[in-house]
């Protein structure tokens, strides 16, 4: 039985245009909305795997406002049984400082006896994109970690563990407890129903304090890219402009 | 065609790809416009409006028949088009109260023709297998519901006028600016360069009142979150084939409707709470996620309605493997009453709004403004929908706030005809306000001017009447309704009474030409003596009601029109836009009050606070003229609308609460009572048979049909004179007439009394057709206490329009017998008139005999 | 006050990877006193080919290590080769390539030390003291963070910058480190490779031509024309996330935010609209021609070259011109 903790971050969803906060120290969601990270809808995905195999449960947590609660019932929607709000605002958390507030919210279930065989995070968030807080994790509960699961199985208290690369897969055999981090690509994360977004509704959430003193990201400031001045060239419409198009390609040297 | 660089000039630009633009360049097309270039700032065929994510099903049966009719347009051009899918629709109602509406709703269907029954649950599980009919108590079966592809619509009407080769249609193109010229539009900005027309139509939906801003134009909507999800794969969808095989389902109690898409089910509602947004708040194209409408989901705002539609489809949605695959906040325009707002702006001439408009209509608004744009008037009466009718403060983003607000939840609530507003009051005070209210006064509210509907002070008078007050039983019957209007009424007829008409709108027509700009409007003649008043229908080219109202003439140069405040600023846009040279129009509304004094009585009351002389003999029906009220300086009109002798009073606003003190005062001793506006518009005229713009009189009717044909037709030119010539000849293919309830009792033996909108069928129950191939409905209800009946309105077949046809009304689908009583202008009450002239005496004489 | 930076060898043995040498140009404009450098993922005498790269890139000393234990994968125990690197050339700065390796060694690197790290960095703000700014939100956005911690410890975005030779090549003097590895440091450790069967990723990530293929290919089965594309230009396919969303093709093919960064000659995005994911994987590209029938769509605004029409009608087209 693998009692899997599931992390998740209230991100702002940028399938379009990127806008900032009005006070500009923030990315904003006012138009595309708020979303958790797509590694992260794979980690829910998997964490209902693994618990579901082996009749194990699945703790999804997040750190950050009350808004967040949409992202923990998103995933309660999903498979994931309870929720855990660390209650803060997670611009104001570097990746080191949520690892730390993710570890000790681990450390206290561990001495209440309900220790996590198995912690998800994300490869990276989709906003901040720091590539470190399950490592950083890993380290503070001295646990194994693999970057970049995207498939995974348990059996016996250990870990099949795939990881996608150029030419191939690399497979882990880890023990539990462990922590994996984990890239969009090995699962297709299901949607809710609607009996699962009704379970969410009702779900109760657990608000803990955060148990660490955060650093910050040092973040000094955003901007925003201005786009690129078009310069296209456009070389005709449809199958006619294939000779202008060929023309091209042998101006750039990819055919002779 | 369909290019990427803009036309420097054209004859009409049609800004918005959406249902509304497309349809519109269609119709002008086929109108015979030569030079017409439609742009939109996102590209085709999905430009990302409202159109893009709509539900596209349509439900014909509206209570409003202006909407109705468009609904039925837009579906023959769909079904024309080959982009109609029938599937029925069923309307369930949970409760007994909405089993009741429901009823309401079969009289609508009767009365605009539309073939709907009334369903068992078991009926309703039977042709929706996944809808567990122990949730509900009755549905309401539609047969003509359908789903269109609203996209392809688009398409083919888009394409059918650029195959008449008049119409260049540019996507990706954005308005930056406008210009206007001396009060007319005459150039666009856009990103893509500038483009010069002397008509431009803003069809943009959600985005036209930030593109009305920039001519300094108003187009009060503001864009609203509508939310819906989809429900899938459901194997019992998966099963058929095709789009659609069920019917739709709106589940009335809980404002959602269940649409099947395929193998997917579509959950919408209208239940959440209102979610407004700001028309320049709405992300760009670029910024979206999926379009510029399709705001991200909010579920919170959503869940209760997911546990109502499992209660009512258990298996179906409840199924593990029904994913919620799409859910949004998707936008919609909602304006301040719920109608569209198309026309011509107010502000800028050239510059017209086709704006909040659904699905459903679509097609049929596009006609209907092409045909108005061409022809100065639409085969389709759209006087609900003109955006000359909303005064300064219906533009305010503060009243769409409060109103959109306050009706989004009503979408599919159950709206009594009667039904007030609560929110963005009080706006408008008349100057005797204070004195209403410590009279007890029950405010309704007009156009943003609280109106006594009938006042608390005046509860006495029903024990002085007894039953003739004709009391009302049922809950519905009475509700915004008292019997104290009933005491009202007959206090007026047997002493007197005082009634607010501030509501009114007033404007002056003055300079050299203002005859001829009075003239060359009205049908009745207006070159009238200095201090004659004169009533008047208003009409359209083709004799079609514009309006009816008074002007009276104050100088040689100088008329005054008076009309109802509803349509008030329609009016004065008609007057102004037939302006001639050397004639201008000045708005007055906000600069007089005006109070009614009728009765008896009336001249005891008047009388007692002037010393001019107010004879009859000298103060002839028909004239106004400056009296002294004290030191007030009133103008006095003397006619009635309600038919009795007395007067209109004009007065400043600054002394209206001055004078309606006076007349309070002076009237207590002769028992003349304020009476509120429940008589004034509905019982007082009803027994006259006065009719009302709005109700009886639209663009649809013509003199003969509402017997208000003229002995003699002026010789003077004005609109309309040629159509009413040539109908003069012409049997009328519709007659309006007054009916009396002879049996109010129902099955209950609860008496019932109905308040508009109901057919009118044969003793049998059979349908009955006028000339125009309509069905017979009420056009107004209202109590004749003084005849101790209820009577009803409506235009009949001309067969049938003879006193004493025996017939009957439909109510809450049980059949009343109705008998026709009048079947031209001759008033039920009082039929010569005696009381307008005074010659009280005479009624007494006859009352005795 | 040297820079140490983390590099990889090439996929295909020539040299140090492209995103190896992109560091080790961004290294130089640190304000160190030279460059050295650790290749990881590599065990034993480095390649001629390696050490030419490294001269060429100005590196001093090359650490390298013989630790038989880590010819398989190890991300931790690489870090502690990292570290053992880092306190031999008293490294101030501390630097690896946005790879998934860079960036997982540094992380391990980082937590060893308790050190702060900043990803995706693309410029230098201010030297001293450091900041640098990065890219986040898939590369739309620009943040400026202050980089304190001894040593300071950063990525570099794979392809913000082109790689160039130093103006004076290093001695790239070969260094042996060894560092004390513990069973746990190898807990997380791979135990098999499995070969992808015909979808080498690095056939995408190394290749000079990449026919994109977005939303606008229609269906899992319509990729033919692409596919043929690709192979008459020796090239490979890419795709965007929503092709992969609806399961038309593998993940390993996607090119974005969440997939590949890909810096070809030529890329040829076909019905592929251009959202901002799409873009961060593929904005490197040297020359863009875009295939869409929606002549605003961001692909085609942004792109060099672009032709308005239906993919399916333009392709054929073009396979039939060039014979």
């Amino acid at each position: 039985m693998t009692d899997v903790l599931v992390c998740v971050k209230r991100v702002p969803d940028t399938s379009g245009e990127v806008v900032l906060t009005a006070d500009g120290d923030a990315v904003d969601g006012r138009y595309a909305g708020w979303t958790m990270s797509a590694h992260e809808e794979c980690a829910v995905e998997i964490a209902a795997g693994v618990a579901g195999d082996s009749g194990g449960s699945v703790t999804v947590l997040t750190l950050g406002d009350e808004d967040s609660v949409e992202q923990l019932r998103a995933a309660l929607a999903v498979g994931a049984g309870e929720a855990v709000r660390i209650d803060a605002r997670a611009d104001d958390y570097g990746p080191a400082d949520v690892a730390g507030a993710i570890a000790e919210v681990a450390r206290a279930r561990e001495a209440a006896g309900q220790g996590f065989g198995l912690i998800l995070v994300g490869n990276d968030a989709a906003d901040t994109g720091d590539h470190q807080v399950g490592i950083r994790l890993a380290h503070l509960l001295g646990r194994p970690v693999v970057a970049g699961a995207q498939e995974v199985t348990a059996a016996d208290d250990r870990l099949e563990v795939r990881v996608g690369t150029a030419s191939g897969t690399e497979v882990y055999d880890v023990p539990m407890p462990a922590v994996l981090t984990v890239l969009e690509g090995g699962v297709e994360p299901r949607y809710p129903n609607i009996s699962g977004r009704m379970k969410a509704k009702k779900a109760q959430i657990e608000v803990v304090e955060p148990g660490v003193a955060p650093q910050g990201s040092g973040r000094l400031g955003l901007r925003v890219l201005p786009p690129p001045e078009s310069n296209v060239e456009v070389l005709g419409e449809g199958a006619a402009a294939a000779p202008s198009l060929v023309a091209v390609l042998r101006e750039i040297g990819v055919v002779r | 065609m369909s290019t990427s660089s803009l036309p420097a000039r054209c004859d009409v630009l049609v800004i918005g790809a959406g249902i509304v633009g497309n349809s519109l360049v269609h119709h002008l097309a086929e109108l015979g416009w030569t030079d017409i270039v439609q742009i939109d700032k996102g590209p085709l065929p999905n430009p990302g409006g409202s159109t893009g994510h709509a539900s596209n099903f349509i439900f014909p049966v509206d209570h409003s028949r202006e909407i109705t009719d468009l609904t039925l347009d837009s579906m023959r051009q769909y079904e024309e088009m080959g982009v109609l899918t029938t599937s029925g629709g069923i309307e369930v109602a949970r409760t007994e109260e909405r089993m009741e509406e429901l009823r309401r709703r079969m009289s609508s269907a009767k009365a605009w023709g539309i073939e709907a029954r009334l369903v068992t649950p078991e009926e309703v599980a039977e042709m929706v297998p996944f809808l567990d009919p122990g949730v509900i108590v009755g549905g309401f079966y539609t047969p003509s519901v359908g789903v269109v592809d609203s996209l392809r619509a688009g398409t083919i009407m888009r394409e059918r006028a650029q195959d008449k080769g008049v119409l260049t249609t540019v996507p990706n193109v954005e308005v930056t600016g406008m210009t206007v010229t001396e009060g007319r539009i005459s150039a666009v900005q856009t990103d893509k360069g500038d483009i010069e027309a002397p008509v431009v139509v803003i069809a943009c939906g959600v985005w036209s009142p930030r593109l009305a801003r920039m001519a300094g134009a108003h187009i009060p909507l503001t864009p609203a979150v509508h939310q819906m999800i989809s429900v899938g794969p459901c194997e019992p969808l998966a099963e058929k084939p095709g789009e659609i095989s069920f019917p739709i389902i709106r589940d009335m109690d809980t404002f959602c409707y269940e649409r099947q898409h395929g193998s997917d089910m579509e959950v919408g509602s209208y239940a959440h709470r209102p979610i407004l947004h700001e028309p320049d708040d709405i992300p760009s194209i670029a910024q979206a996620k999926l379009s510029p409408t399709e705001m991200p989901f909010t579920e919170d705002d959503f869940d209760p309605q997911l546990e109502q539609a499992l209660e009512l489809m258990p298996e179906l949605l409840g199924d593990e493997r029904a994913e919620i695959r799409y859910a949004i906040n998707g936008l919609l325009s909602l304006t301040p009453d719920g109608a569209p707002v198309l026309g011509e702006t107010p502000e800028v001439k050239g510059l017209w709004s086709c704006a909040a408009v659904w699905i459903k209509e679509g097609p049929g608004v596009g006609r209907a403004v092409a045909e108005w744009m061409t022809h100065g008037i639409p085969e389709i009466d759209l006087g609900h929908s003109d955006i000359a009718r909303f005064y300064p403060h219906q533009r305010t983003r503060e009243h769409v706030r409060a109103r959109t607000s306050e009706a989004f939840n009503k979408t599919y609530g159950i709206v009594h005809p009667g039904e007030q507003w609560s929110s963005s009051r009080p706006v408008r005070k008349s100057p005797m306000h204070e004195s209403q209210k410590a009279l007890g006064a029950e405010f309704f509210e007009a156009v943003g001017w609280e109106r006594p509907h009938w006042y608390a002070s005046n509860e006495p008078l029903l024990e002085e009447f007894g039953e003739a007050v004709m009391p009302r039983e049922h809950e519905w019957d009475a509700r915004w309704w008292s019997p104290i209007i009933n005491a009202e009424h007959l206090a007026l007829r047997a002493r007197g009474g005082i009634v607010d008409l501030t509501a009114f709108a007033i404007f002056d027509i003055v300079g050299p030409a203002a005859l001829d700009a009075v003239q060359r409007v009205v049908v009745a003649q207006a070159d009238v003596a200095v201090g004659r008043v004169i009533y008047t229908p208003v009409l359209d080219e083709k004799g079609g009601f514009r309006s009816d109202l008074t002007v009276m003439r104050l100088a040689h140069d100088r008329f005054r029109v008076v009309t109802g405040g509803a349509h008030g600023m329609v009016d004065a846009k008609w007057f102004a836009d037939h302006l001639p040279e050397g004639a201008s129009l000045v708005d007055l509304t906000s600069a007089y009050t005006t109070i009614g004094v009728w009765g008896p009585r009336a001249g005891d009351v008047l009388g007692a606070l002037t010393d001019d002389d107010l004879a009859p003999e000298s103060f002839r029906f028909g004239t106004c003229r400056l009296i002294e009220v004290g030191e007030l300086s009133v103008l006095a009109s003397r006619i009635s609308y309600v038919g009795e002798f007395g007067w209109e009073l004009y007065a400043p606003i600054e002394t209206g609460a001055a004078l309606w003190d006076r007349l309070i005062e002076a009237g207590r001793e002769h028992g003349v009572v304020p009476v509120g506006i429940g008589v004034y518009t509905a019982t007082g005229r009803i027994e006259k048979g006065y009719r009302a713009y709005g109700a009886e009189l639209d663009s649809e009717r013509t003199l003969e049909e509402t017997g208000m044909q003229r002995a003699k037709v002026k010789d003077a030119d004005f609109i309309g004179k040629d159509a009413i010539l040539a109908q003069a000849d012409e049997a009328p293919q519709a007659v309006l007439c007054a009916l009396t309830v002879d049996d109010h009792t129902s099955a209950s033996g609860m008496k019932r009394y109905m308040l508009g909108g109901e057919p009118i069928l044969t003793r049998a129950g059979e349908p009955l057709t006028d000339g125009h191939g309509h069905h017979p409905y009420v056009t107004s209800a209202a109590s004749a206490p003084s005849l101790g009946k209820h009577v009803l309105m409506a235009f009949l077949p001309p067969d049938r329009a003879e006193v004493g046809t025996e017939l009957a009304v439909s109510y809450m689908e049980e059949l009343y017998p109705v008998t026709v009583a009048g079947v031209d202008a001759t008033p039920l009450l009082d039929p010569d008139n005696l009381r307008v002239k005074n010659r009280y005496d005479e009624i007494e004489e006859a009352a005795a005999r | 006050m040297s820079v140490l930076v983390v590099v990889e060898p090439d996929e295909g043995g020539d040299g140090l990877s492209v995103v190896s040498q992109e560091t080790l140009t961004f290294a130089r404009q640190l304000p160190g006193d030279g460059v050295s450098a650790v290749l990881v993922d590599a065990v034993g005498e480095p390649d001629d080919s390696v050490l030419t790269h490294c001269r060429e890139h100005g590196v001093d000393a090359l650490y390298v290590t013989d630790d038989e234990r880590l010819q398989r994968y190890a991300a931790l125990a690489w870090a502690r080769v990292v570290g053992a690197a880092a306190e031999a050339s008293g490294a101030a700065y501390l630097i690896a390539g946005g790879t998934a390796r860079g960036n997982e060694i540094l992380a391990h690197a980082a937590a060893v030390l308790e050190a702060p790290m900043a990803t995706n960095v693309v410029s230098i703000a201010q030297p001293e003291p450091l900041e640098v700014e990065r890219q986040v939100a898939g590369g739309a956005v620009l943040e400026r963070v202050a980089l304190t911690g001894e040593p300071a410890i950063a990525s570099v975005a794979g392809h913000a910058l082109a790689p160039e030779p130093a103006q004076a090549p290093g001695q790239a003097r070969v260094e042996r480190v060894t560092a004390e590895l513990a069973d746990a440091d190898r807990a997380a450790q791979v135990v098999r490779l499995e070969e992808r069967e015909g979808g080498d990723t690095s056939a995408l990530t190394g290749a000079n031509v990449v026919v994109g293929a977005g939303r606008g290919v229609g269906g899992a089965e319509q990729f033919a024309d692409v596919e043929a594309l690709a192979a008459r230009l020796g090239g490979a396919v890419g795709v965007s996330r929503v092709v992969t969303s609806l399961g038309w093709r593998p993940h390993h093919e996607q090119v974005g935010q969440t997939g590949s960064r890909i810096a070809p000659d030529l890329y040829l995005a076909c019905g592929i609209s251009g959202a901002i994911q799409h873009w961060a994987g593929c904005s490197s590209s040297k020359t863009i021609i875009a295939v869409n029938t929606d002549a605003e769509a961001p692909m085609v605004t942004k792109a060099r070259y672009a032709v308005i029409g239906d993919m399916h009608e333009v392709i054929p087209a073009v396979l039939e011109e060039l014979g």
